[in-house]
């Protein structure tokens, strides 16, 4: 078994009287897609702002790369390789896909103009652009100085996803990326994930629909108040066990690790 | 006939100063049909130009505070008391002149950072906060100049660098001002700061949604005081050009400047919903204003029916502005 990418042990966060993480664990394979499921208010979502800097646990422990990393904010995870695509998307609809991906991270022209003009070199950032869609399979997108409000609801979070891998990350996170999605779309952004994988990034995915889960994930982590509750694979449970365990209405088997 | 009413709507989309310019240049040939060579002679034309200089320096401030989904209302009273300070550095306190320029250049940004400040980290909202630093602004005026003029032919003799911008410039046969001259270079200038930097990317994504800028990695916060600061900034450039342009240094000019630059802003189909429009649009819209106020004057026709006019035209391009924008959805 490979070594895990990120690991975090023993993590808590209060909010006042609430307890929303209580001593979690949390482990992630390179390369794998892990999907995060739990019912309401399990605290997936506090474990994922901790990992990506939103937020600071009280204690506990994070490494990655086996290194322990404490992160103040979202950009700081981010330069260590952790990217997140918030359910939001965080887009800016009226500007274009080139103005979108490369937003915080413009490249400027060489030579004068834009060492003394701070002149963007627009060609290569679009060339990039269409580069980064191409490879994530997102060809239909032809014209890059479209506006993001121009664009499906797939195409955006397929953008967004794009821009989260497209400068070099180990590992992105995924808030409910096929939450306001038709079928056919769905499809194009599991299918985007996947892809994701397979260019050896390791992808997190918080989702409360279980056949996306099922279809996508390797492993599945199943947050119960506040801590894991265990690990399954989707080829050894059914979405129905997914669910029972989730909500406790059944234990989860002693031989999946807690 | 659908097929091309959204492909006038997609054009507008992407290009949205096509609108003013398109009303621009009706008007102009509408007055010209009607009123022959009265309208379409060269002294006429730029005379619109120095008519709208003022209006159009403090709109290139509003435009860029707009854009951020903003509104500055204390534009023009940051314009009155940067032209005031200039003078009486200048002329009272016997300053060499350059360093009374630069005074008013100082007070404009530090303005501007006030304003900056309390949208960006107070997190108030811009109308409240510029509704009362117009006000401060405004009463420090006076308060400061005791509403007393200083006279054309004093600053003329002590501190003629203050009308700088009124000197005359030939341009293909027509007598501009080199006020007017700096109100054309400034719009290019901020049009390709906002279409080809970083910083003028980041103004538009704010503009569109601040939250998702700030997500995106925009220093939101930082590039918000800098938008002020440099609305103030321009102010003060709209400061020393008001004293070319009149001659003295008068508290109680340039009084609605705020009104009428926010009016440009909106008729040269900048969005005050932010994140969308031009500032060649705003500077279209300047001279749709001015070229309606002269027409109609050299026609004989009552002040009244220009702001009846205007009136018209604001809630036109307010409407216009919401169909185009009604693309996304």
């Amino acid at each position: 078994m490979a070594e895990p990418i990120l690991t975090v042990r023993g993590l808590v966060k209060r909010f006042g009287r609430i307890t929303a993480l209580d001593h979690a664990d949390f482990d992630l394979r390179p390369g794998e897609i892990l999907a995060v499921i739990g019912d309401n208010g399990a605290g997936k979502s506090t474990l994922i702002k901790a990992i990506s800097g939103a937020l600071r646990p009280d204690s506990g422990e994070i490494r990655l790369e086996s290194r322990v990393v404490e992160f103040v904010s979202p950009l700081q995870a981010r330069a260590a390789g952790i990217e997140t695509v918030y359910q939001g998307l965080a887009l800016s609809p009226a500007l274009s896909i080139t103005d979108n991906l490369f937003m915080g991270r413009e490249v400027r022209a060489p030579g004068f103009m834009g060492r003394w003009l701070r002149k963007l070199d627009r060609s290569a950032m679009e060339d990039t652009a269409r580069r980064k869609l191409a490879d994530l399979g997102l060809l239909t997108i032809k014209d890059m100085r479209q506006a993001v409000e121009t664009l499906s609801g797939g195409q955006r979070q397929g953008l967004a996803v794009a821009r989260a891998v497209a400068f070099g990350s180990k590992i992105v996170i995924l808030d409910e990326p096929t939450a306001a999605l038709g079928v056919k779309e769905t499809g194009k952004v599991l299918d985007v994930i996947r892809e994701v994988r397979a260019r050896g990034v390791s992808v997190v995915m918080i989702s409360h629909d279980m056949p996306h889960v099922f279809d996508v994930a390797d492993r599945i982590h199943i947050h119960r108040l506040g801590r894991r509750l265990c690990v399954i694979e989707p080829t050894d449970c059914t979405m129905a066990d997914a669910v029972a365990f989730m909500t406790g209405a059944a234990e989860p088997p002693s031989s999946a690790p807690a | 006939m659908l097929g091309l009413i959204e492909r006038v709507r997609s054009l507008l989309h992407s290009e949205p100063a096509l609108v003013p310019l398109t009303i621009l240049a009706v008007s102009v040939a509408a007055f010209g049909v009607v009123l022959g060579s009265r309208f379409l002679s060269p002294f006429t034309l730029s005379l619109i130009l120095q008519q709208v200089m003022i209006v159009g320096l403090v709109g290139a401030a509003q435009t860029l505070v707009v854009l951020t989904a903003g509104i500055d209302l204390s534009g023009g009273a940051i314009m009155v008391l940067t032209s005031v300070v200039m003078g009486h550095c200048a002329v009272h306190y016997g300053w060499p002149t350059p360093l009374a320029i630069l005074a008013g250049f100082a007070l404009g940004a530090a303005l501007g950072c006030v304003n900056g400040w309390l949208v960006a980290r107070m997190k108030l909202q811009p109308f409240i906060v510029t509704l009362a630093t117009w006000q401060i602004v405004l009463a420090t005026n006076f308060l400061y100049s005791g509403n007393e003029s200083i006279r054309s032919q004093v600053i003329e003799a002590q501190a003629p660098l203050l009308q700088l911008f009124g000197r005359p410039l030939e341009v293909a046969g027509a007598s501009l001002t080199l006020g007017a001259g700096a109100l054309v270079g400034l719009v290019a200038l901020l049009s390709y700061v906002l279409r080809h930097t970083a910083w003028g990317r980041h103004v538009y994504a704010i503009g569109d949604d601040a939250d998702a800028a700030e997500l995106a990695g925009v220093q939101v916060r930082r590039t918000l005081i800098s938008v002020y600061v440099l609305a103030g900034v321009i102010c003060a450039l709209a400061g020393w050009v008001l004293i070319g342009r009149v001659g003295s240094v008068a508290p109680t000019s340039g009084q609605f400047a705020n009104i009428e630059s926010i009016t440009a802003v909106v008729i040269g189909g900048v969005s005050l919903f932010g994140g969308r429009g031009s500032i060649f649009g705003m500077l279209f819209g300047s001279l749709i204003v001015g070229v309606f106020g002269l027409g109609l004057r050299i026609a004989g026709a009552d002040p009244q029916w220009t702001y009846l006019l205007i009136g018209v035209l604001i809630l036109a391009a307010v409407s216009i502005d919401r169909w185009i924008r009604g693309l996304a959805a």
